[in-house]
C-alpha cells in the first residue's frame, strides 16, 4: 500500500458537487462547502460541471462516460484541490480518469485531475485537520462508509475520525460495517432481488447496534439505505455526514 | 424430517435470476451460507493477523503474473521436464478432448472404476458424466465432492462443494444414499463416508486429481488437500492422472511456498493443510508403491483466448482459494449454484464467459454492486471489479470484441438512454435547466419506480439544486462582504 502524502491547507478548493447531491441532496453539498469556507478556504464551484460519469462507466458505457468525464477536466484549470463529497465519484475521478483517458490527448490531463482529487471527509482530517465543537444533544449515531470511499479510495476511518470528534455523539458499529450496502447503482435495478437483500441486512444491522441515525460520505448509500428505512417506516434516519458535521457544529 | 434441498436440480447461467430468487426466498440456503462464509472471514482474518499481507500478496501476485508472461516456455519446459521424470504429459484445446484423452488413458488399462480427488476442471468439462456414458464409474472422494455426488448436485463452492448442505441434510442424504443412521455426530458420518470410501480407493484401477501447482523447472505436480484422499487418488491406484489447467503452472519451486502460504490461509483460514503432495513420477524400480503410470492433462478450454488480452489475462492469475467467493456479499446471499457454473462467485463472473460465452452468462457480470470486497481479499491482487466492468463494457458492444458473445446486451433503447444522458451532462445550461424542472416538478415525481419501491421509498427531486444554492450562498457572501 503506498503512502498518500497530504499537502499544507491552501487558499482556495475546486468544489464538485456530483449529480446525486445536485438534483437530490442539494443541502449536503452546500454544507460541504461551509465546512470549507470555515477552515478560511476560497471554495469555487465550477457552474458548468454536472456528473463523473461513473453510472455509465461502470454500466460498461465507456465512450458515453467518456464524453461526460470530458466535459468536466477543463473546469478546473488552476492547480487547486479538487473536493468532492463522495467517495464514489471521487474514486471514479481519481482511479478511473487515468484508466478511460488513457492513450487518448487528455490523458495527462486527466492525471492532472486525479491527482487533484480530494473525497471531502479526507480533505477535512488530512488537509485541514479540523476541530470541531459538538453543540447538538446527545446522539447514538452509526456511520455506514461507502464501499467506493473504504476500498476503493482507502478511507475507512476519515469518517468516524470526523464523528469522534463530537463530543455528545456516541459512534455505535453495526455488524459486517464493511459489507456493501446493496446500491451498487444500476446494480440496484438490474438485480432487484439482491441488492434488496443487501440493503436489509444493513438496515437491521444498524438498527441492532442501537443507532438512532445513521451517516454516510454517499448519497447513493444514503438514497438506498436511507429509503429502506422509510419504506420500512422506521424512525431511524441518515444524512450526509457533511450535512450532519455542519448541523452540529454551526 | 423434510429437507428440501434433497430435489436434484440443474442449474443454468441464463436462469440466474430465477435461480437467485428461489435461493433468496430460503432461508435454509440463506442460513447455510451466511454461517459459513462468517466463519471463513474470520478464520482468514485471524490466520494473516501476524503477517505483512499486503507484501504476501504483492509476491503472489507477481510470481503469477512472471509464470504468465512466460507461460508458452514454461508450458514446454515443464512438459520436457515431466516426460524425464516418467509422467506422460497429454495437450487438450478444450473440455471434450480431454474427456477424451482421459476416457482412452482408462480404456488401455481396461479400467472400469475411477477414483477422483478433488479437480475443479474435471467439473468443467464435465468429466465424470463422459466417463460412465462410456462404461466407467467415476467417484468422488473428497468429502465434500461425494455428499455432492451421492445428492446428484454439482459443487456449491470451489473450496467447499456441499457448503449450502448442514449438518441435517447431509445426515439425510448419507442415510438414503448409503444406509447409515441418522445421526447429528459429525465423526460418525465422517467415519462411515471415510470407510466407504477406503474399499472404493483399493479397488479402483485408476486415480483422477487435480493439480494446484505446476512446477515447470521441476516437473513436479503440487496438491493441496486435508483429507489425504488426495495421498490416496494419486498413489494406491496403478494409474494416477492429473488434469489441470494450463495456467497453473509456475516457473521455480522456490514459487510454490509463498503461493501455498496464500492458498491454504486465503481459502481457509489454515497455516498450512494436512497434506500437500509433491508428485514427480510413478512408481520406480525397487520401490513399494506408487502408481505404475503417472498422466498430467493439461486443458486450455477457452484460457488462452483469455491470455491473448493483456487486460482479462489477469483472470488466469487465480490460484482457486475462493476468498472471493467467501467476502462476497452477493454470494453469500444467493449461493454457488445460482450462478449455474461450474465457478460460481466473483472468479466465476470473470471467468464463465470465457467458457460459455456472454450470451449465457451475461447476468453474471452485471451480478455485482462493484464493492470491491473480492479484489481487496485476492490473494494475488486480480482486479476483479475491473475486470467486471471490462466484460459489461463488452457485453454492450464498446470493448475489443474479444471475449465470445460480445456485444449480446447492446440494446438501442438503452444506448439511447446514455446518449440522452451523454447530451444533457455535456451542456451544462441544459443540465441546469433539468434540475430546475425536476425541482419544480417533484411532487409528480412516481411513488412507484419499478424494482426500487418495492424495497425502498422513492427518493424525491430537491425543490433547489445544488447549483441554485451554491448561486444564493454566493450572493449571500457577497452581501456580507458588502456589509
Amino acid at each position: 500500500m503506498s503512502v498518500k502524502l497530504y499537502p499544507p491547507k491552501p487558499e482556495k478548493v475546486y468544489f464538485f458537487g456530483t449529480c446525486l447531491i445536485d438534483m437530490f441532496y442539494p443541502q449536503a453539498g452546500l454544507d460541504g462547502i461551509r465546512l470549507l469556507e470555515r477552515e478560511g478556504i476560497e471554495v469555487v464551484f465550477p457552474d458548468d460541471q454536472t456528473c463523473c460519469g461513473q453510472a455509465a462507466y461502470t454500466s460498461g458505457y465507456h465512450d458515453e462516460a467518456r464524453a461526460v468525464a470530458a466535459a468536466q477536466l477543463d473546469l478546473f484549470p488552476d492547480s487547486w484541490p479538487i473536493i468532492v463529497p463522495s467517495g464514489s465519484c471521487g474514486g471514479m475521478m481519481r482511479t478511473h480518469y487515468p484508466q478511460l483517458f488513457a492513450g487518448t490527448p487528455r490523458e495527462a490531463q486527466a492525471r492532472d485531475i486525479a491527482e487533484r482529487i480530494y473525497e471531502l471527509t479526507e480533505f477535512l482530517v488530512h488537509v485541514c485537520h479540523v476541530k470541531f465543537a459538538d453543540k447538538g444533544e446527545p446522539q447514538k449515531v452509526a456511520m455506514h462508509t461507502s464501499c467506493s470511499a473504504r476500498r476503493e479510495m482507502g478511507l475507512a476511518e476519515t469518517g468516524p475520525a470526523l464523528l469522534a470528534q463530537l463530543g455528545q455523539v456516541e459512534l455505535v458499529e453495526q455488524v459486517r460495517a464493511a459489507e456493501c450496502c446493496g446500491f451498487g447503482g444500476t446494480f440496484a435495478v438490474r438485480h432487484p432481488e439482491i441488492s434488496a437483500a443487501m440493503v436489509e441486512d444493513k438496515t437491521q444491522a444498524i438498527e441492532a447496534a442501537g443507532a438512532e441515525h445513521f451517516v454516510t460520505s454517499d448519497c447513493g448509500c444514503l438514497m438506498n439505505i436511507a429509503g429502506r428505512f422509510e419504506h420500512q417506516k422506521k424512525a431511524v434516519r441518515g444524512e450526509h455526514i457533511a450535512s450532519y458535521l455542519w448541523r452540529r457544529t454551526s | 424430517m423434510s429437507v428440501q434441498h434433497f430435489i436434484p436440480q440443474t442449474y443454468t447461467p441464463q436462469a440466474f435470476h430465477r435461480q437467485a430468487h428461489e435461493a433468496l426466498d430460503d432461508p435454509q440456503i440463506r442460513a447455510n451460507f451466511r454461517r459459513a462464509m462468517d466463519g471463513l472471514i474470520t478464520k482468514r482474518r485471524d490466520v494473516f493477523s501476524d503477517w505483512d499481507l499486503e507484501a504476501l500478496r504483492e509476491l503472489g501476485a507477481n510470481i503469477r503474473l512472471r509464470a504468465l508472461a512466460k507461460l508458452p516456455d514454461l508450458l514446454e519446459q515443464l512438459e520436457a521436464n515431466c516426460q524425464a521424470n516418467g509422467i506422460r504429459v497429454h495437450w487438450a484445446e478444450n473440455g471434450e478432448a480431454a474427456c477424451r484423452i482421459i476416457r482412452e488413458l482408462c480404456e488401455a488399462r481396461g479400467a472400469k472404476s475411477v477414483i477422483k480427488g478433488k479437480s475443479m476442471v474435471s467439473e468443467e468439462m464435465h468429466l465424470n458424466a463422459h466417463l460412465e456414458e462410456a462404461g466407467i464409474e467415476a467417484l468422488e472422494s473428497d468429502l465434500g465432492e461425494y455428499l455432492v455426488q451421492l445428492n446428484e448436485q454439482t459443487p456449491s463452492h470451489i473450496i467447499m462443494p456441499a457448503i449450502h448442505l448442514n449438518t441435517d441434510e447431509i445426515s439425510e442424504i448419507l442415510h438414503d444414499k448409503t444406509g447409515t443412521e441418522r445421526t447429528r455426530d459429525v465423526d460418525y458420518m465422517t467415519a462411515a463416508a471415510r470407510a466407504q470410501l477406503r474399499e472404493r480407493f483399493m479397488a479402483a484401477d485408476v486415480g483422477i486429481s487435480g493439480v494446484n501447482f505446476a512446477v515447470a523447472e521441476t516437473g513436479t505436480l503440487c496438491l493441496v488437500e486435508n483429507e489425504g484422499n488426495g495421498r490416496m487418488t494419486t498413489t494406491v491406484p496403478p494409474v494416477h492422472i492429473a488434469v489441470t489447467g494450463i495456467e497453473k503452472v509456475v516457473e521455480h519451486l522456490r514459487d510454490v511456498p509463498p503461493l501455498y502460504a496464500l492458498l491454504t490461509r486465503s481459502a481457509t483460514g489454515q497455516h498450512v493443510t494436512t497434506y500437500f503432495n509433491m508428485i514427480s513420477s510413478p512408481r520406480k524400480p525397487g520401490e513399494h508403491d506408487g502408481p505404475e503410470e503417472v498422466h498430467l492433462v493439461l486443458v486450455d478450454n477457452g484460457r488462452s483466448g483469455i491470455y491473448q488480452d493483456n487486460e482479462l489475462l489477469d483472470t488466469l492469475r487465480c490460484i482457486r482459494c475462493g476468498a472471493c467467493m467467501n467476502h462476497c456479499p452477493v454470494y453469500t446471499r444467493v449461493g454457488g449454484h445460482t450462478y449455474g457454473t461450474t465457478y460460481p462467485g466473483p472468479i466465476g463472473k470473470i471467468l464463465m464467459p470465457h467458457m460459455l460465452g456472454l450470451e449465457a452468462t451475461k447476468d453474471l457480470p452485471t451480478a455485482s454492486s462493484l464493492c470491491g470486497a473480492c479484489g481487496e481479499v485476492c490473494p494475488v491482487k486480480i482486479p476483479i471489479p475491473d475486470l467486471l466492468v471490462r466484460l459489461r463494457k463488452e457485453s454492450v458492444g464498446e470493448g475489443r470484441g474479444n471475449v465470445p458473445g460480445a456485444g449480446v446486451k447492446r440494446s438501442r433503447k438503452e444506448l439511447l438512454a446514455w446518449k440522452g444522458w451523454q447530451w444533457l451532462a455535456t451542456h451544462p445550461a441544459a443540465w441546469r435547466g433539468s434540475t430546475v424542472i425536476a425541482g419544480k416538478l417533484r411532487a409528480l415525481t412516481p411513488a412507484k419506480l419499478g424494482p426500487w419501491t418495492e424495497y425502498r421509498t422513492a427518493p424525491k427531486p430537491a425543490k433547489v439544486s445544488l447549483h441554485a444554492l451554491v448561486k444564493a450562498h454566493r450572493e449571500e457572501l457577497a452581501g456580507e462582504g458588502r456589509s
